[in-house]
């Protein structure tokens, strides 16, 4: 399933455009921090993990990956979908009654590719060392991968998970944080500032690696470079700058965009830019 | 009245340490955590077996429960251990969320529940645990009698698929069932057939119904005993059979009146059979510090309160 770069940009456009979409049509959602982190999971699923969309729930001999910021759910299930998961019309859905696509993942409603319920923040990081630590016992010698949101970080629970995690070598382990800087109140530093959040994972006692998370290229190097890096005795967390509402201009940047639906002409209007982007290839 | 009598006494979450060994003897898939309990939680012995399968995970309760419902996700079966009040309460949302909802196989072991653990007082008791397990959809809610049925209910929660509360306490009470028993999930046990009122007890309030059993002969009144280890889900076919020989209920158990074992016994009958009833539970109180003894006194979880719980019950039976 491994894509080129400009494959990758493409598949990142066409997951863009879900997600407006799907966000408009139940005129509910996050389009913000999907938008985002677009391009790492579309890296992700179409590049970096080993992984199989005829969906098995424990994974065995695939690469794992967990979100642990439910919220940003239509980024995720467009990239499921476009990866064969399950099929895109489901997409349309979201949100609505009878739905398997809800407003935050669930594994009640068995929609494939979905191994935990997320929402609740704080709790995908545990999960995902527990997914690891089987993995350990069973021998089996793939890497699981987690997002969270930078805002997600004021939960306590993700710093029991990030002492346990170098305290039992959990080392094929790949937490990543998308630092945007923005809640739904606010700036992440207004609301309530993480300060040094490098210093703090290394503190911790993690591998820290950064990247540009809007910039494919750096996304696809960044995280191959730390599957390198795994089975050394260490977990690895990458802090990764994204740009809240990247790829429309007139969310970009903006805590306003965290859980706002477009209107239609908004729609229309990030339609038209994302298919310029697209246009692009 | 069957006679019931015992030689031994034992606490029942020696019974659970008893039963993880040979859960995890009979399915290398077991695996067990535990935040900074082990020696309350008697994990001792499984540890010493089985060093690989156990995880300490600190005093970070909400991260053992997540990490044991990531453990599922590899087809491992995780037993977590801590005190009932942090099993429960502490880590609400994460049983609910990434253990119930995401519907993991994870089996919330928990100690120290009720009122019992005694002098610790009221921050390290719970008698709410039933209530908040047994609304989650999908949870099973085991609170068995002594320490031989904390065993089998140990050893037969490993083999069942799905999400499991099994609450257990720390004073020692006597044994009374047999050490080889088959542990039959939602499944009452019958302790004593009777016609005039039905006790239906939990945990080790079934011992004190015995107890009950005995002084209502002495006075002439026939008591049909049932023990519920299953609170959920719950054997309605036993109970509603129970009440309609009797006329009349009791229940008992050492947990808030409301939520706990009573309330769901009160649902069964108020949707089918519509029966007087009497409620032997803490009375929407929290606990304090006291010998396990003196508060059983105290808060009227004994035999005497049974008995009076009877007479009461008996004198409102429909003519």
């Amino acid at each position: 399933m491994t894509k080129t770069i400009p494959e990758l940009k493409q598949v990142a456009s066409q997951v863009r455009r879900d997600i407006v979409r799907m966000v408009h049509g139940c005129q509910s959602g996050h389009p913000g921090g999907s938008l985002g982190c677009t391009d790492f999971l579309t890296a992700l699923y179409f590049s970096v993990m080993e992984h199989n969309p005829q969906f098995s729930m424990d994974g065995v001999g695939e690469d794992l990956f967990f979100l642990s910021n439910g919220h940003i759910s239509p980024v995720f299930y467009s990239v499921l979908a476009h990866a064969g998961y399950f099929d895109k019309s489901e997409l349309a859905t979201f949100r609505k009654l009878n739905s398997r696509v809800q407003g935050h993942p669930t594994t009640h409603e068995k929609l494939p590719g979905v191994r935990i319920a997320s929402g609740s923040l704080g709790q995908g990081l545990s999960v995902g060392i527990g997914a690891a630590l089987a993995k350990k016992l069973n021998g089996d010698n793939k890497t699981v991968f987690t997002l969270h949101g930078d805002g997600e970080l004021q939960e306590g629970q993700i710093w029991e998970a990030a002492m346990f995690a170098p305290h039992h070598k959990v080392d094929n382990l790949i937490a990543t944080v998308d630092v945007n800087g923005q809640q739904i109140d606010g700036p992440t530093d207004k609301i309530m500032s993480l300060i040094d959040l490098a210093a703090k994972w290394t503190a911790f006692g993690w591998d820290v690696m950064t990247m540009n998370g809007n910039d494919m290229e750096d996304v696809v190097k960044v995280l191959n470079d730390a599957k390198g890096r795994t089975g050394q005795g260490k977990p690895i967390v990458i802090l990764m700058t994204t740009g809240m509402g990247y790829g429309v201009d007139f969310m970009m940047g903006s805590h306003k965009w965290h859980g706002v639906a477009p209107n239609d002409e908004q729609l229309a209007a990030a339609l038209a830019q994302l298919e310029e982007t697209l246009g692009d290839y | 009245m069957k006679k019931y009598t015992f030689t031994d006494k034992k606490d029942t979450r020696s019974g659970f340490g008893a039963g993880l060994v040979e859960a995890g003897r009979k399915n290398d898939k077991v695996v067990a955590l535990c935040a900074d309990l082990i020696g309350s939680l008697k994990m001792g012995d499984f540890i010493k077996e089985f060093p690989e399968r156990f995880f300490q995970t600190g005093i970070a309760e909400a991260n053992m429960m997540g990490i044991a419902a990531g453990l599922t996700i590899g087809d491992k079966i995780p037993f977590t251990g801590t005190f009932a009040n942090f099993s429960t309460g502490r880590v609400y949302d994460q049983i609910r969320q990434s253990i119930a909802y995401s519907d993991k196989n994870v089996k919330i072991c928990a100690s120290h529940a009720g009122l019992t653990l005694g002098e610790d007082g009221a921050t390290h008791q719970i008698l709410e645990d039933i209530g908040l397990m047994k609304m989650l959809p999908g949870m099973t809610v085991i609170n068995p009698c002594d320490y031989n049925q904390t065993k089998a209910a140990t050893i037969a929660i490993a083999e069942y698929e799905g999400p499991v509360y099994l609450r257990f306490g720390r004073p020692v009470v006597p044994i009374f069932t047999d050490a080889d028993q088959k542990f039959e999930i939602g499944k009452a046990w019958m302790v004593n057939e009777g016609k005039d009122v039905s006790i239906i007890a939990t945990g080790h309030l079934v011992w004190e119904a015995i107890k009950a059993g005995e002084i209502l002969e002495q006075e002439g009144i026939d008591a049909e005993i049932i023990n519920i280890h299953t609170i959920k889900p719950l054997d309605e076919e036993a109970i509603l059979k129970s009440v309609a020989k009797t006329g009349c209920v009791v229940t008992a158990e050492e947990h808030n009146r409301l939520g706990g074992l009573g309330d769901s016994v009160a649902h069964v009958l108020a949707t089918n059979n519509p029966t007087p009833q009497e409620f032997v539970a803490v009375d929407d109180s929290f606990g304090e510090s006291g010998t396990p003894e003196q508060l059983m006194d105290k808060y009227g979880l004994n035999a005497a309160a049974i008995v009076a719980a009877v007479k009461k019950v008996i004198a409102r039976k429909k003519a």
